[in-house]
C-alpha cells in the first residue's frame, strides 16, 4: 500500500513539473484577471473555480503537449534534461495521453461555460501547440510572437466571458502579455544561449545578436507598459492604482534600457524575474481595484 | 557582503508592500507636486527593494542602485518642500534635479572621490530635510506628533548611510555582515515610520 502511495505521488510530482506551474499559474492569474476587470462581472466562488478550472486544464494540457514535443530539444539542454520525459519518468505515451485528456477536458468546460470564452481559450490553445510549438519553433526565431499571442488568450477569454463579446480592453490587455513576453522570453533565450545553440533551436539571440535583442527587449517592454496603463485607463483604475502601475512600468523600462546600455547577466536575470512580477502585479491591481 | 537570506527577503517584501500601500493610498489628498514626488520616492523604495529581493545584497554595490538610491531622499524632501516650504518649491527642484544629475555623471564619468563627494553632499542635504522638516513641523504644532515619524525614518536611515559610509572609508564602525544583517529589519522600521507618519497628514 505504501509502495502505491508513493508511485503515486512520484507520478504526481512527474505531472506537477510537465505542466510548468508557476507559468500556468500566471497565465490562469491573468485569466481570471480579465475576468474580474469587468465591472459588475458575477463573482460567484462557483463560477470563478469554473474559470480558474478550465483556464488550468486548457493551459496545462497545451505545455504538457508542448513538453511531449520537444523531449528530444529538452533530452540536449542541460537546464531541461532533468525533465520527466527525456530521463523516462513519464513515457511519450503517457504525456500525450495525459495533455490530450486535460485539453479536452479544459476546451470541454471552457465551452459548457460560454462559446465565445471557450473558442478564445481554445485559439490560445491552438496558437501555442500547433502554431507555435509544431510549427514555428524549430523553424524561426520569430515564433515567440505566436507564444505571445497564446499568452495572451486566457486574458482575452476571461474578459470576454465577463463582456459576452471581445472589446478593444480586453485587446489591450492581451497586446500587453504579448509585447510583455519577448521581456520574459528573450532575456530567458540570452541567459540559456548555449543550451538553445546546442539544441539547435533558433532565438532573437542566435539570429540576430545580443545587442539587437536588448533592443527589442526594450521596445517591447515600452509597448507592453503603455499597453497594460491604457488598458488600466480603460478599465477604470484609481489614480493610486495608476500611480503604482506607472511605478512597476517604469521599474521595467529602467531595466530593460539599463540592460541595453550597461548589459550584464546579473541585470539580465534581474529582468528576466521582474518582468515576471511586473505582469503578476499588474493583474492583482486590476483585481484588486475590481473586487 | 553576506549572501541574502529568506527572512531577509520576507523583511524586505514587506517593505516593499507597504510602499506599494503608500503609493496607491498614502498620498492621496495632497497637492499635485508632493504626490508626484512621494510617488518617485516610493517607487524607486519599492523598485530598489524588489531588485535587493531578486538579486541579493550585491546588487547594492551597483552605480545605477546608487542612483536608485539617491533619488528615494531627493524626492521624499522635494515632496516635504513642496508641502510645507511652497516657496522655495521651485529652488529646491533646481537643486534636486542638478543634484541628481551630478551624482549620475560623476558615478558613470569620473568614479573616486568626486563621485563620492557627490553622493554623500546630495545624501546628506536631502536627508536632513527629512529628518528635520518633520520633527519641527509636528513639534509646532503644524502636523499631529505622529508626523514625526517621518524624521525618525529618515534619522534611521541616515545613521545607516553614515555607518556604510564609516564601511566604505574603511573605518568601520559596525562590521559588514552587522550593518547588512540589520539592514532588512531596518528598511522596514524606516518605511513603517514613513507610513505611519504621512498617515496623519
Amino acid at each position: 500500500m505504501s509502495a502505491f502511495l508513493s508511485m503515486i505521488r512520484s507520478r504526481l510530482h512527474s505531472y506537477w513539473i510537465l505542466i510548468k506551474s508557476l507559468q500556468t499559474a500566471l497565465l490562469l492569474v491573468t485569466g481570471l484577471a480579465g475576468y474580474i476587470s469587468v465591472a459588475g462581472a458575477d463573482l460567484s466562488p462557483g463560477l470563478l473555480l469554473s474559470i480558474a478550472g478550465s483556464l488550468f486544464l486548457a493551459i496545462s494540457g497545451s505545455t504538457v503537449l508542448n513538453m511531449v514535443y520537444d523531449r528530444d530539444i529538452d533530452s540536449k539542454m542541460p537546464r531541461t534534461c532533468w525533465r520527466p520525459l527525456p530521463t523516462g519518468r513519464v513515457t511519450p505515451r503517457e504525456a500525450l495521453v495525459l495533455g490530450l485528456l486535460i485539453s479536452l477536458a479544459g476546451a470541454a468546460w471552457a465551452c459548457s461555460l460560454d462559446w465565445l470564452y471557450g473558442g478564445v481559450v481554445f485559439a490560445g490553445w491552438f496558437f501555442d501547440v500547433v502554431v507555435y510549438t509544431v510549427w514555428l519553433k524549430r523553424r524561426t526565431a520569430w515564433s515567440i510572437v505566436w507564444g505571445g499571442i497564446a499568452g495572451g488568450m486566457p486574458v482575452l477569454a476571461g474578459r470576454a466571458l465577463a463582456l459576452g463579446h471581445l472589446d478593444w480592453i480586453g485587446v489591450l490587455l492581451s497586446a500587453a502579455v504579448l509585447f510583455w513576453i519577448p521581456t520574459h522570453i528573450l532575456t530567458f533565450s540570452m541567459r540559456y544561449f548555449d543550451d538553445y545553440r546546442q539544441a539547435c533551436i533558433p532565438t532573437f539571440p542566435s539570429a540576430y545578436g545580443f545587442q539587437p535583442t536588448r533592443l527589442t527587449i526594450a521596445v517591447s517592454s515600452v509597448v507592453a507598459a503603455l499597453a497594460m496603463i491604457a488598458a488600466g485607463v480603460g478599465i477604470g483604475l484609481t489614480a493610486g492604482f495608476l500611480r503604482l502601475m506607472g511605478v512597476l512600468s517604469a521599474g521595467l523600462l529602467l531595466l530593460a534600457v539599463t540592460s541595453m546600455l550597461r548589459p550584464s547577466e546579473r541585470l539580465n536575470f534581474g529582468l528576466f524575474k521582474f518582468a515576471s512580477l511586473y505582469m503578476l502585479g499588474a493583474m492583482l491591481m486590476i483585481v484588486l481595484e475590481m473586487l | 557582503m553576506p549572501k541574502i537570506r529568506p527572512l531577509d527577503r520576507i523583511l524586505v517584501l514587506l517593505a516593499v508592500l507597504l510602499a506599494c500601500y503608500q503609493v496607491v493610498v498614502g498620498i492621496e489628498g495632497l497637492g499635485t507636486f508632493a504626490i508626484a514626488a512621494y510617488t518617485v520616492g516610493f517607487g524607486a523604495l519599492l523598485i530598489a527593494g524588489l531588485l535587493v529581493i531578486i538579486l541579493g545584497f550585491e546588487i547594492l554595490d551597483s552605480p545605477h542602485i546608487a542612483i536608485v538610491s539617491t533619488v528615494i531622499p531627493l524626492s521624499l524632501s522635494a515632496g516635504l518642500v513642496s508641502e510645507f516650504f511652497p516657496a522655495v518649491q521651485t529652488p529646491y527642484l533646481v537643486f534636486a534635479l542638478v543634484a541628481l544629475g551630478a551624482v549620475i555623471f560623476t558615478r558613470y564619468r569620473l568614479a573616486g572621490n568626486a563621485a563620492l563627494i557627490a553622493l554623500v553632499f546630495t545624501h546628506a542635504v536631502s536627508g536632513l530635510i527629512i529628518f528635520i522638516l518633520p520633527v519641527v513641523v509636528s513639534l509646532t504644532g503644524r502636523t499631529p506628533l505622529l508626523f514625526g515619524m517621518v524624521g525618525v525614518g529618515g534619522a534611521l536611515i541616515g545613521i545607516f548611510g553614515l555607518l556604510l559610509s564609516f564601511l566604505k572609508a574603511e573605518r568601520p564602525l559596525l562590521s559588514e555582515e552587522q550593518l547588512w544583517g540589520w539592514f532588512p529589519a531596518l528598511i522596514l522600521v524606516v518605511t513603517s515610520a514613513f507610513v505611519l507618519g504621512f498617515a496623519v497628514v
